[in-house]
């Protein structure tokens, strides 16, 4: 396969799983702001969620104040955010359309479609459009196009480069909303087990889709522990760090498998693969959550470089 | 639609009775009420968004993926009529590959004195860099695109050869598919010959032009200038078709004799390349050294027969407005034969004989200046008014040598549904000529239809749409 054929394939999944990362954002930071305050008044939790996409500065710049109308049009509609909505799946879909050939025609109708909505959704009234619904369109949109590629994509090099473009943003997205929560949110490890630890943990929790699903698993009291080892060391769990990784070594074993040739990502992926299946949340959180994601964070781009490197360039390996 | 206005040749009807290879057409057109026929409009419109048959138009403003109108209607030839096309189609293929392979090797036709050796030689597009080259199997135009309008029963002409890489296959072949689904007991009433072996004959004839250098299968390419370009998803779907790779000049590099691809078990060698960029873009280091859709070092690799470019660079010498008014000389030169295809009638004012017919009747011809383009500088006899045939007579007495003037061509008529109902209009018709180790011609080709009523252009930028055409079988 021509490598950027391969590389349009794993772009176009990345920005997908990414519209939805800022999609559950979203969705966060409209829940906190109606919490109250310890303080008094309302939290604003907004400046964290704009770190967390990497897009603080560029807000602040556009537009000053985190007001909630701002905020959505700038994480949904803003063409000139690389992070929103409508610029992934713009993207996503541009991507898409230039490898039509390796995409089957229901793939390209969920990208296509997706994306003839969204000018729809554009054109729409401001006031009649809410942020939930904002929200939900776009976790349905990338269901529609994940289902179309797991249900008609042939089983070839390129289903597993698309495979590796949604493990390894996903693996990237669920550490940074983890951090977010962590290291912007809760500055002190004594608020950690406090009231309002609870409700913001939940939060978290909510934005993964993942609330229910808590519950399930442990039935029990939510505490700190719980939720990172849920969302960092649950098999069971489809978004947490473990699962996600699992994903990327199986996408490049069977690449590895096709080409008959092994890569040197398959290691790099194996050897987190390896420090996260031994690992224990108190070891997590003797390293502190922070540096643990950070360095998490560091490897998975690491794993994406070599993956760029062997498979995207085109260069005699 | 009773009476067929004889001013143009109505493909339906004779008179007021309609021909037999229509007459399933009139009863299925009758029964159709009007509702049904928007609903099938639409669905057919949302077929065509769906398969992505669009065309970009960037820069416009407006809707950049846009849709050429097609009309359900279809156009039909008999087995009869098709069988003087495909012979005349041929021949006129073979007769334009041979005229390359002429002028870059021996040039007998120009030491002949057939045709002027100015108009070769000084030709723009005529390619010095391959002079002397002799590309693999001799063929330098591989898929020829002839452009044909009907004014009679059996009166066709040709309006120009396209010998480059003329576009617009996928619609013959897309249009095909739609018809097809959505009214197939057309198909089970009427025996229609197939297109869909058109993109299995491009396979073949490219990979039967693979260089001498390449052993074992040889790989063929579709180099495209990229997404943004109008053709695009032609390229895209020809590729699907093929089963081959769809590169831009970015995947694509020189190393050693060869051309490679880089894909993702690193790089893998070139052999065909079916190029649907012009020749000015294909090699910086030999043509345009600003391109950027271009191999650099390419043209080294073609001409030490490393691969094979198809069409062959400097191949559009032979589709020039000044040359071809000499195909019909070509044919005869070349195939010893009389040529089945017209040409257009052509007075060159050069002539005072000709100049003088020229004038005195300018008012029922079309005059054009021999290096115009786009219908820049022409007069259109017919709809001119006396202070603008003054003009031109003025101009072309001044200089006759700049014009050629040619007969207003009654474009003969098809059915076309229109708000009304189904109304007569204007057609052209493209058919696909394959040329390598054989020549292959699917029965079919490109209808275009000038929707506006009176209208004879039928270009898509000015209301322009396109029909399925059909050959009966034999």
């Amino acid at each position: 396969m021509l490598s950027r054929t391969a590389s349009h394939l794993y772009w176009m999944a990345r920005y997908i799983e990414r519209a939805e990362t800022t999609a559950r954002l979203m969705q966060v930071g409209a829940r906190n702001a109606l919490l109250p305050d310890i303080g008094g008044g309302y939290r604003n939790d907004w400046e964290a969620i704009l770190q967390a996409s990497g897009s603080l500065e560029p807000f602040r710049e556009k537009y000053g104040e985190t007001k909630q109308r701002n905020l959505e049009t700038f994480l949904f509609f803003d063409e000139e955010n690389p992070a929103s909505v409508r610029s992934c799946l713009a993207r996503a879909r541009e991507n898409a359309r230039v490898v039509r050939t390796a995409l089957t025609s229901q793939t390209w109708d969920a990208m296509n479609s997706t994306f003839q909505e969204l000018n729809q959704l554009h054109r729409t009234e401001r006031s009649k459009l809410s942020l939930t619904d904002l929200a939900e369109w776009t976790s349905n949109a990338c269901a529609l196009a994940r289902g179309s590629i797991e249900a008609t994509q042939l089983r070839n090099d390129g289903f597993h480069f698309m495979g590796l473009g949604f493990t390894l943003e996903r693996a990237d997205n669920t550490a940074r909303l983890l951090d977010v929560k962590y290291y912007v949110l809760l500055p002190s490890l004594t608020y950690v087990g406090s009231g309002l630890d609870q409700t913001q943990w939940v939060t978290l929790l909510r934005s993964m889709s993942a609330h229910r699903a808590f519950q399930w698993t442990y039935r029990g009291e939510i505490t700190a522990a719980r939720i990172a080892h849920f969302l960092i060391l649950n098999r069971q769990f489809p978004r947490s760090l473990l699962t996600a990784v699992q994903g990327t070594c199986d996408n490049l074993d069977h690449l590895a498998r096709g080409y008959q040739n092994p890569s040197e990502a398959q290691s790099a992926a194996r050897r987190i693969l390896a420090e996260l299946a031994e690992a224990r949340v108190e070891d997590i959180f003797d390293e502190g959550l922070h540096e643990f994601l950070t360095r998490f964070m560091r490897q998975n781009a690491g794993i994406a470089g070599i993956v760029q490197d062997t498979y995207l360039t085109g260069e005699p390996a | 639609m009773t009476q067929a206005d004889p001013t143009y040749f109505n493909e339906m009807l004779n008179g007021s009775d309609v021909r037999a290879a229509y007459e399933s057409l009139e009863r299925w057109q009758a029964a159709m009420p009007a509702d049904l026929r928007s609903l099938k409009q639409h669905e057919a419109e949302q077929l065509f968004r769906r398969v992505g048959i669009t065309f970009a138009v960037y820069g416009e403003g407006g809707d950049p993926e846009r849709l050429i109108p097609f009309d359900m209607f279809p156009r039909v030839f008999t087995a009869e009529e098709w069988r003087k096309l495909d012979r005349g189609i041929r021949q006129r293929a073979a007769a334009l590959n041979a005229f390359l392979a002429d002028v870059y090797d021996r040039g007998e036709i120009l030491r002949a004195g057939r045709i002027p050796e100015h108009l070769v030689t000084h030709n723009e597009a005529f390619e010095k860099a391959v002079v002397g080259m002799r590309p693999s199997r001799n063929v330098w135009s591989h898929i020829v695109g002839i452009d044909l309008v009907r004014t009679g029963r059996d009166q066709f002409y040709v309006l120009e050869d396209n010998c480059r890489t003329p576009s617009g296959v996928s619609y013959m072949l897309q249009n095909r598919e739609i018809m097809m689904r959505m009214f197939p007991q057309l198909f089970l009433e009427n025996r229609i010959a197939p297109v869909d072996g058109y993109a299995a004959a491009l396979k073949r004839t490219l990979v039967s032009v693979a260089p001498p250098k390449c052993d074992g299968t040889p790989n063929v390419v579709i180099l495209t200038p990229g997404q943004f370009n109008s053709a695009y998803y032609e390229h895209s779907f020809l590729a699907d078709l093929m089963g081959v790779e769809l590169v831009e000049g970015q995947d694509l590099f020189v190393d050693g004799d060869f051309v490679w691809m880089k894909t993702t078990e690193g790089p893998q060698k070139v052999d065909v390349i079916y190029r649907r960029i012009d020749d000015a873009f294909l090699d910086p280091l030999c043509f345009r050294s600003d391109s950027m859709l271009g191999v650099p070092g390419l043209m080294n690799v073609y001409r030490s027969g490393g691969v094979s470019i198809c069409s062959a660079p400097g191949a559009g010498v032979a589709d020039d407005k000044a040359i071809y008014t000499f195909v019909p000389e070509m044919v005869r030169f070349y195939l010893g034969e009389a040529p089945v295809l017209e040409n257009v009638p052509t007075w060159q004012c050069a002539k005072p004989d000709q100049c003088k017919y020229v004038i005195e009747n300018l008012a029922e011809l079309v005059v054009k200046e021999v290096h115009g383009s786009g219908g820049y500088g022409m007069l259109v006899g017919p709809k001119a008014d006396k202070s603008q045939l003054e003009a031109f007579r003025a101009k072309i007495e001044a200089r006759p040598e700049n014009y050629i003037a040619q007969p207003t061509l009654a474009l003969s008529t098809v059915p076309t549904f229109v708000d009304e109902g189904v109304a007569p209009r204007h057609v052209d018709l493209r058919p696909y000529c394959l040329v390598g180790e054989k020549i292959e011609l699917v029965p079919g080709g490109l209808t275009r239809v000038a929707l506006n009523e009176g209208s004879l252009v039928v270009n898509s930028s000015q209301g322009g749409g396109v029909k399925d055409t059909w050959v009966l079988a034999e």
